[in-house]
């Protein structure tokens, strides 16, 4: 079960003609599929295209009514190569994934179906996760489509647009025989808005029909001489008919008036930041009524050179607004300007921001400065911006870390004890919550090499002496670890440690199954254990240890592990349910038992106030977001003393913590039981008789020393 | 800013703290009420604890045009931001997002950070300085604790949010509407409308303010209670009183009113300047209540102590609440609970050493609710008459004298800080030790001479700065 259900939402996606759809950019996209007659489904989770796979999970009752099939694909890879079902059938596929990593993962598959084309539709749906909120490297997808010749949409973040990007990409990809990438930014994943819907639509063709009647063509092979006939292809025949459809299709927009000196050339996907920018100028308002023209390139890959002509003759200046770098599509323009024989200057990334995302205020400066440049007349008056009324210092940074109760927190405290005993280890780290252990308060890992890759980013570490530990997650481990990391340590007698990380989700993405997750859904095989898998590629020092809370466990486990007399690579399986999908299966089971009058005991760990010293050696080993501080009740003392609020879930680290690091003795547990039974209850009593007693005792002793 | 006709919204908050929910909420509320509303947010690992961002834009809704609507709040652009802590609020302003325009409604509560958490002394942003930018950079500006109104309200913070974003005005819809928004989520709908209206009240100024009432502490009880502040008033400069009043309560209790008359006797020979006594009757309280097994275990009994967890993990009447402790004595701590002779030969011996570390390798969970291990800890607290005997005594009044002396003999501003150094002794086992350490490295440097209050004060906080005590080593090669 994924992290959030849509499945009040999926009744939307059943709406029929004419009717409004209101909702989420993803559902808007799902619900374009099954308007578009898809006949297959793939794709990987990764924000922020994990909803949309969340959305396909939670409909796939609707789809398989409909005829779709659907599979959470083992990963990217696994997801493009699904596509090759259109090679040779009539049938619409559409995957989708985190971009860029996903589809630097998909590239092998992506290049080998862009070479021999397609019959059938072929959509990647990409989430880019670029600028604000991103936690990956700060590429472009564009070079992708570049360099395989696949087209790019980059629709206006306007659900209507969206949609029919979609529908529009399906054809696009028949007429053109090339996969079509439809590329959707963060925030537009997640706008609502509204829509017109159409019916449904079943497949013409279903993939159990096509596969029921093979038929084959071996020039669609990547292999000589069939792969020069694709160059040539892509180049004299996909190439002409994709740019006659978009241009015919007018997928791409004009804002603003026909003719004028100086011109706005955009993507698609960032024109409600310019038009934001341009309203704040004077020069737009709300509905887009633009002063200057502006074309808007729905479709960023291939250009359209006719319409890239009729949109720059008679005009002195353009200015291309065109988010990260490399600016391809400036270097692009000015190649077809030049081949147009005109001389309209191409602006771009002179007056806007080489790097980084392109806010409207970060584009309200470019196009400011590009009308000084070009239409002073029309340029805004400089204005000082206010004086800060903050310094930053002043206001601390909450980067993201663990849950409260996360499992993977005493994996990295058990580190920090063994690193205080042998010194510091060579970390190598991976994609996924565990990475957060490379932020305070853990300061552990030195380097990320990609999804799965932990132990291959540490295989050049052949140790004398002390071992290299990699840390993989269980979602990158059956993604492409189990190979890549771990039968490529056994094959080369690596020494080093792998902790794999296993709490039952691809937890990171959002919390969905995998195949070692202990749920057990419909339609899917799980429980499949990776100690399991690691032994059968020939891992001979492996341990499951099943509980990480146990940090003195955990603490042991690690030393054994980079200790052992024994050498070649070591696994250490690492077993606690993600606690954020824990509490949301266990919250309703809790609610219903205590309703019904059931014993429940409730745990959570407290602070005594009075013991703490305040010196937060605790939250340096735990970082827990209910572990946290307030004033010292004390009125001698000065620190805040450490306290655990009510989130608490009891999972016991900060207590396991102190055991392990001698820290101090002011952690206690505290099991509240509901609905106590009657053993419970006698027990109680007779312990509320004598421990009263004393405690009466006790405070007339120290009444009668009372100050 | 020109006046404009779409209303723009950011809601600033800590990721799984609920922004989401609002932002919905106040999308609902502009489609109900015949405005086109759009809202975005950032998904991903920020939502795990970090800080995020979620942003509407709504516009009345004509038949004739579609209108473009951002996707992201923009510096001077933003009409209200709602804050879900002080912090956040903080972050509104550094990011520009609250502008003389702006309706700020923020909570004061504090979730901290992080960096705040982890300092080894006191790491907190200063919130005075956020509620000042936020009172003279915005339009308008409601703040109050709003995470102890959802509390007190059986609700979550957004509801309180959405309660203060009605009664603020900021939008032109009716209070039911609002309330019918909530309904229409359908989620918890009793205990959101609940919220609402606390949150309504609030913001309207009607209710109590979330002031933090400071009980004055009581006065003497007994005789002996009674003839000790009579001492302290008589003897010590008024500005001590607070302090060494605090300090005698403390160590009566500690251990008996001959130990409070001895940290009098101690205060009243350091006869330095009022600054310094109360600094010192702050330092030599906190140090002579230092905190052995014996005095761990009496707190922990106390029925004071288990009323205060059962208040704090929120238990209600028939529910039973079951105390385990996490303790780790080692065979330090044991020995030096033992009279003084035995608990040195113990220490000393290397045979004793091997015979009964193991036995003390492990951590106790200590069940004090357990009738065995309440009348353990009972009879340790006991022991407290025979405290004086013990080798932990013996070596703690040594320290003492040794720092009074020194404190003593420095002129007055050295001796003020070297009384503070104290702070840096707290804590227990590795932490206790790495704290003496640091002072001990303080204190010596001060003895080889040539350095003034200041620099003493720049070595302390050094000390404090990391664990490992790097800056504080390069504080002393400097």
């Amino acid at each position: 079960m994924a992290e959030r259900s849509f499945k009040a939402e999926i009744e939307r996606l059943k709406l029929g003609e004419g009717e409004t759809f209101h909702g989420e950019g993803i559902l808007a996209v799902t619900k374009a599929l099954l308007e578009s007659g898809v006949a297959y489904v793939g794709g990987y989770q990764g924000s922020p295209i994990s909803h949309l796979m969340d959305v396909f999970s939670d409909a796939s009752e609707l789809m398989s009514d409909l005829g779709v099939h659907f599979e959470s694909s083992a990963s990217e890879a696994t997801a493009a190569a699904m596509l090759a079902a259109s090679v040779n059938y009539p049938l619409r596929g559409a995957v989708a994934w985190k971009s860029v990593v996903g589809t630097n993962v998909a590239s092998d598959a992506l290049s080998n179906i862009a070479s021999g084309g397609v019959t059938g539709g072929a959509l990647i749906i990409l989430g880019e996760d670029y600028g604000e909120g991103s936690s990956i490297m700060q590429e472009r997808t564009h070079a992708f489509a570049m360099k395989s010749q696949m087209w790019l949409l980059d629709p206006r973040p306007s659900l209507p647009v969206i949609v029919d990007m979609v529908q529009k990409g399906f054809e696009l990809s028949e007429a053109s025989n090339t996969p079509v990438m439809l590329e959707l930014r963060v925030r537009a994943c997640h706008v609502t808005g509204s829509f017109t819907a159409r019916d449904n639509c079943r497949p013409p063709l279903t993939v159990a029909e096509a596969a029921a009647k093979p038929s084959r063509d071996v020039d669609r092979i990547v292999l000589p001489p069939a792969n020069f006939l694709h160059e040539v292809e892509k180049i004299e025949k996909r190439w002409p008919s994709g740019v006659d459809f978009i241009r015919r299709n007018t997928l791409n927009e004009h804002f603003g008036p026909e003719e004028d000196e100086i011109g706005i050339i955009v993507q698609g996907g960032i024109f409600n930041s310019l038009n934001r920018a341009l309203e704040l100028l004077d020069l737009s308002d709300a509905y887009g009524k633009a002063s200057l023209p502006i074309y808007v390139l729905n479709v960023t890959y291939p250009l359209i050179p006719e319409e890239v002509r009729d949109f720059c003759a008679h005009k002195r200046a353009v200015l291309v607004v065109e988010e990260g770098q490399p600016e391809f599509i400036e270097h692009e323009l000015n190649t077809l300007i030049r081949r147009a024989g005109l001389d309209t200057m191409v602006c771009g990334k002179d007056f806007l921001p080489r790097a980084g995302e392109y806010t409207a205020d970060a584009i309200r400066d470019g196009v400011a400065e590009f009308l000084r440049g070009h239409a002073p007349s029309r340029a805004p008056k400089p204005k000082p911006a206010p004086p800060p009324a903050l310094m930053p210092a002043t206001v601390p940074p909450r980067p993201a870390g663990f849950c409260t109760g996360c499992p993977e927190r005493p994996i990295f405290s058990a580190m920090k004890l063994v690193q205080k005993e042998i010194g510091e280890l060579h970390v190598s780290a991976d994609i996924g919550c565990h990475l957060f252990s490379i932020l305070p308060p853990f300061h552990i890992g030195n380097t990320t090499m990609g999804y799965g890759l932990g132990t291959a980013g540490a295989s050049a570490f052949k140790p004398e002496g002390k071992r290299a530990v990699a840390i993989m997650g269980d979602g990158g481990f059956w993604h492409n670890g189990l190979t890549s990391g771990i039968g490529n340590a056994v094959f080369n007698q690596d020494d080093n440690l792998t902790i794999i990380v296993d709490n039952g989700y691809s937890a990171a993405t959002g919390g969905q199954d995998i195949p070692s997750s202990r749920a057990k859904p419909p339609h899917r095989k799980t429980n499949n254990p990776i100690e399991r898998a690691v032994r059968g590629v020939g891992i001979t020092w492996a341990q499951t240890r099943t509980r990480t809370y146990d940090v003195a466990g955990m603490r042991d486990a690690i030393r054994d592990a980079l200790t052992s007399r024994e050498n070649g690579p070591k696994v250490l399986i690492a077993q606690s349910e993600c606690q954020l999908n824990r509490q949301r299966r266990l919250k309703p089971q809790v609610a219903h038992a205590l309703k019904s009058g059931q014993r429940v005991v409730r745990e959570r760990f407290g602070v005594d106030p009075d013991t703490c010293t305040g010196d937060h050696s605790c939250i340096r080993l735990s970082g827990c977001p209910s572990l946290s501080i307030r004033a010292n009740p004390d009125p001698l003392r000065q620190d805040p003393v450490a306290h655990v609020e009510n989130s608490c879930v009891g999972c016991g680290v900060c207590g396991e913590v102190s055991h392990a690091a001698i820290l101090c003795p002011s952690f206690y547990k505290a099991q509240i039981i509901s609905n106590p039974n009657r053993g419970d209850r006698i027990r109680q009593r007779i312990r509320q008789w004598v421990i009263g007693a004393l405690q009466r005792r006790d405070e007339r002793m120290l009444a009668a020393r009372a100050f | 800013m020109k006046q404009r006709k779409r209303i723009t919204i950011a809601v600033l908050g800590l990721g799984g703290q609920g922004g989401g929910v609002l932002a919905n909420w106040i999308v609902q509320l502009g489609e109900m009420c015949g405005y086109i509303a759009q809202g975005t947010s950032v998904p991903g690992v920020a939502q795990r604890t970090g800080a995020t961002v979620y942003y509407v834009e709504m516009i009345p809704a004509e038949e004739t045009q579609t209108p473009v609507l951002a996707l992201m709040p923009v510096p001077g652009d933003v009409d209200i931001v709602v804050a879900s802590e002080l912090m956040e609020a903080g972050r509104a302003i550094l990011r520009g997002f609250v502008s003389t325009d702006t309706l700020l409604i923020g909570s004061t509560h504090r979730v901290y950070a992080i960096s705040e958490k982890t300092a080894m002394g006191d790491g907190r942003a200063s919130s005075e300085r956020i509620l000042t930018a936020a009172k003279d950079r915005a339009r308008r500006f409601i703040g109050f604790d709003m995470e102890a109104a959802a509390q007190a309200n059986g609700c979550v913070i957004s509801s309180i949010m959405f309660g203060a974003l009605a009664a603020s005005g900021g939008l032109p819809f009716p209070r039911e509407a609002f309330e019918t928004a909530i309904r229409a989520g359908g989620k918890a709908i009793d205990a959101n409308l609940r919220g609402f209206a606390a949150g309504f009240d609030a913001a309207e100024g009607k209710s109590s303010s979330g002031d933090v009432f400071v009980a004055d502490r009581p006065g003497p009880t007994s005789e002996a209670g009674r003839a000790l502040a009579n001492r302290v008033e008589q003897r010590l400069p008024p500005e001590a009183h607070a302090f060494a009043l605090e300090g005698v309560r403390r160590l009566i209790d500690y251990q008996d009113r001959a130990y409070a008359e001895l940290y009098l006797d101690r205060l009243e020979a350091l006869a330095g300047p009022g600054a310094l006594l109360t600094e010192a009757a702050r330092h030599l309280a906190l140090w002579m209540s230092y905190e052995d097994t014996i005095r761990v275990a009496a707190l922990k009994i106390r029925r004071t102590r288990f009323a205060r967890v059962r208040e704090e993990v929120k238990a209600q009447d028939g529910q039973i609440v079951q105390l385990t402790e996490y303790l780790h004595p080692r065979l330090e701590e044991i020995c030096e609970t033992l009279p003084l002779s035995i608990g040195r030969r113990l220490l000393a011996s290397k045979r004793a050493k091997r015979l009964f570390e193991p036995l003390f390798a492990k951590g106790r969970h200590v069940e004090t609710t357990r009738l065995r291990w309440f009348l353990a800890l009972y009879a340790l607290a006991g022991w407290r008459r025979w405290r004086r005997g013990t080798l932990r005594y013996a070596l703690e009044q040594a320290r003492i004298e040794d720092w009074l002396a020194l404190v003593r003999s420095a002129e007055p501003a050295s001796a003020l800080e070297l009384v503070k150094c104290q702070r840096l002794i707290k804590g227990y086992g590795d932490t206790f030790e790495r704290g003496l350490r640091n002072f001990d490295l303080v204190i010596d440097r001060y003895r080889q001479g040539g350095i003034d209050a200041a620099t003493i004060t720049r070595l302390r906080e050094a000390a404090l700065a990391d664990e490992d005590g790097k800056a504080l080593a390069a504080a002393l090669a400097a």
